[in-house]
């Protein structure tokens, strides 16, 4: 191939070698072998499980709480990274690096810390609770405890898009007459806003896999706190294992889906990024326009 | 006055900056500054000697000592599996090179628990190589060779995520150049990739360690909770925790904590000296733009 007669540099093969044997043993392998598991089953019985009552309840407390705790770190994540991005205050290097503290604390620390201070004595939960906010050991917890693990994905995904909005846009956009909400809302979201998906599908994709810091401040109640990882923990103790896997396999699959959104929405984000350049034009005709 | 024009519409005003920064900064210090805090003070509550005492614990101890074990045991494997796939997939085209990429970032979509069933199902008693490790009395699961794949399972792509776009972005010139010199391929590998990657390696490395000594889920799944035997420091929390030792968790979880700041400082200093490095590159080379 004239490919390969173009390699100068070595280990191509090695490498290449390497890397696949390793993966096909630690990935392809153990994952194969699952599927294999899960045949034994067959689609229809798979569905059966997944589809009884303590399953759907599971699926449907993990679902509609990781798309709450997404939804907040969307929401809260943008004002997070446009605030450490554009605006400059004390101690702004050191609150920008605990962003990643989610992410270097053991997920079982955070979830004790979190049911402590949300329990009825806490420091959080003794000022909620009178308010009617029972948040330990109840669904809300989840909430929590997924919100704090999937904190830093929306903010750093938004931050370096938000760095890279060039000013002269705006300033195109505001010389041209619009407010500061038109060119938040008209200019400067639709930039970001391939971003902020991103960040999002992350945050939910990463929340419904997520046990360590779920556990503990749960409740762990069947049909009404119990998530679906917990529930194919309980089923492996109960010797069940063919329950577990039909359950894994669709947890799996649901991973494979979202892998694949949030593929398709880094490409348009890259993509969407290129198209800012009839708006750069702008805004350099638009300052010549001033200048004349 | 067009000038001020300009920045009222460039710029929030000012109550809005105040809100934001407020909203922002509050909604941190009660979802990451508060826990943290918690941490600490939960574990001191009855005072530093009580503290002392609780982390003196044999099986903390024991707990602390296999965590660093597993750690350093899933450390050089991450690093060689890291530097091959980003020297393949940043320096050479190939077909199949972008599912490659998505089978690498994978374990970050899979749940931890399911990422320790499948190692169930394939070294368990009624997994697929079961009888075979029974027979010759190899243990695997609810055993430390288990819970070392699991965590392999969980890190391996912390380095290769870090090194890919770091390679990609440096191009192969300056391997090419040695090795049109006559440099042999390790020559090439130890003078000049390893120098220009040692802080996106060192990066990927601070990463990949904070998982392994943190992860929960996985291991736990196949580690069989044997005290003293299978015990890492977060599962050691747990069992504390449901014991209502609140002061001996807190003391556990307490480490943990500090590792993570550790974590969080040498993460930040080496984004600051990758930066440094950076910004040399391109002062030295004006007009020519890394990418």
């Amino acid at each position: 191939m004239s490919v390969n007669s173009q390699r100068v540099l070595p280990g191509f093969g090695l490498a290449l070698g390497y890397t696949l044997v390793y993966l096909s043993l630690l990935i392809l392998l153990p994952l194969g072998g699952m599927i294999l598991k899960a045949s034994e089953l067959g689609l229809a019985q798979i569905l059966d499980i997944a589809l009884g009552e303590r399953s759907l309840a599971a699926f449907r407390v993990t679902f509609v709480s990781s798309l709450l705790a997404a939804s907040i770190n969307a929401f809260f994540g943008l004002i997070v990274a446009w605030v450490l991005v554009r605006y400059s205050f004390p101690g702004k290097r050191f609150v920008d690096a605990l962003v990643d503290l989610p992410f270097a604390l053991p997920t079982a620390v955070a979830g004790i810390t979190l049911a402590t201070l949300y329990a009825g004595n806490g420091w959080l939960g003794r000022y909620l609770e009178p308010l009617g906010f029972k948040v330990a050991y109840t669904p809300l917890g989840i909430v929590v405890a997924l919100t704090f693990v999937t904190l830093p994905f929306v903010v750093r995904t938004l931050q370096p898009v938000i760095e890279d909005i060039e000013t002269e846009v705006e300033e195109a956009a505001a010389s041209l007459g619009a407010s500061r909400w038109q060119t938040f809302a008209k200019v400067i979201f639709p930039a970001i806003g391939p971003a902020l998906l991103t960040g999002f599908a992350l945050a939910f994709a990463r929340a419904l896999g997520e046990f360590g810091s779920v556990i503990f401040i749960a409740g762990n109640l069947p049909l009404i706190s119990e998530i679906v990882p917990l529930l194919i923990i309980s089923k492996l103790e109960q010797y069940d294992v063919l329950g577990a896997t039909a359950l894994a396999v669709v947890m799996l699959a649901i991973s494979f889906v979202l892998l694949l959104v949030i593929n398709v929405l880094q490409w348009w984000a890259a993509n969407r990024h290129k198209n800012v350049e009839p708006l750069e034009v702008a805004a350099g005709k638009a300052k010549q326009g001033e200048g004349a | 006055m067009s000038h001020n024009k300009l920045t009222r519409a460039t710029q929030e005003p000012a109550w809005v900056r105040r809100t934001l920064l407020a909203v922002g900064l509050g909604f941190l210090f009660f979802f990451l500054g508060l826990p943290l805090l918690a941490v600490f003070v939960e574990a001191l509550a009855q005072g530093l000697p009580v503290y002392l005492e609780a982390l003196q614990d044999p099986e903390t101890r024991s707990a602390i000592w296999l965590t660093v074990v597993i750690a350093l045991a899933v450390l050089p494997f991450n690093i060689l599996f890291g530097v091959a796939a980003a020297w393949v997939i940043a320096k050479f085209d190939f077909k199949g090179k972008s599912l490659l990429i998505t089978l690498i970032d994978l374990p970050f979509a899979v749940s931890p628990v399911v990422a320790g069933l499948i190692f169930i199902l394939l070294f368990g008693a009624q997994g697929y190589f079961g009888p075979w490790l029974a027979a010759n009395e190899y243990k695997v699961i609810f055993a430390v060779p288990g819970m070392i794949i699991a965590t392999l399972f969980i890190t391996f792509p912390f380095i290769a995520r870090e090194l890919i776009p770091l390679m990609q972005s440096q191009g192969k010139d300056e391997e090419e150049a040695a090795i049109s010199l006559g440099a042999s391929g390790w020559q090439m590998f130890w003078r000049v990739t390893l120098p220009n990657i040692k802080w996106g390696l060192l990066y990927g490395v601070i990463l990949s360690n904070a998982r392994a000594m943190g992860e929960f889920g996985a291991v736990s799944v196949v580690s069989g909770h044997i005290r003293g035997e299978t015990n890492t420091l977060p599962l050691h929390v747990e069992i504390l925790y449901n014991e209502y030792n609140a002061i001996g968790a807190f003391a556990a979880a307490s480490v943990l904590a500090l590792l993570a700041l550790v974590t969080l400082v040498a993460k930040t200093v080496v984004e600051w000296r990758m930066r440094k490095e950076t910004e040399m590159l391109n002062a030295e080379l004006p007009g020519e733009k890394t990418q």
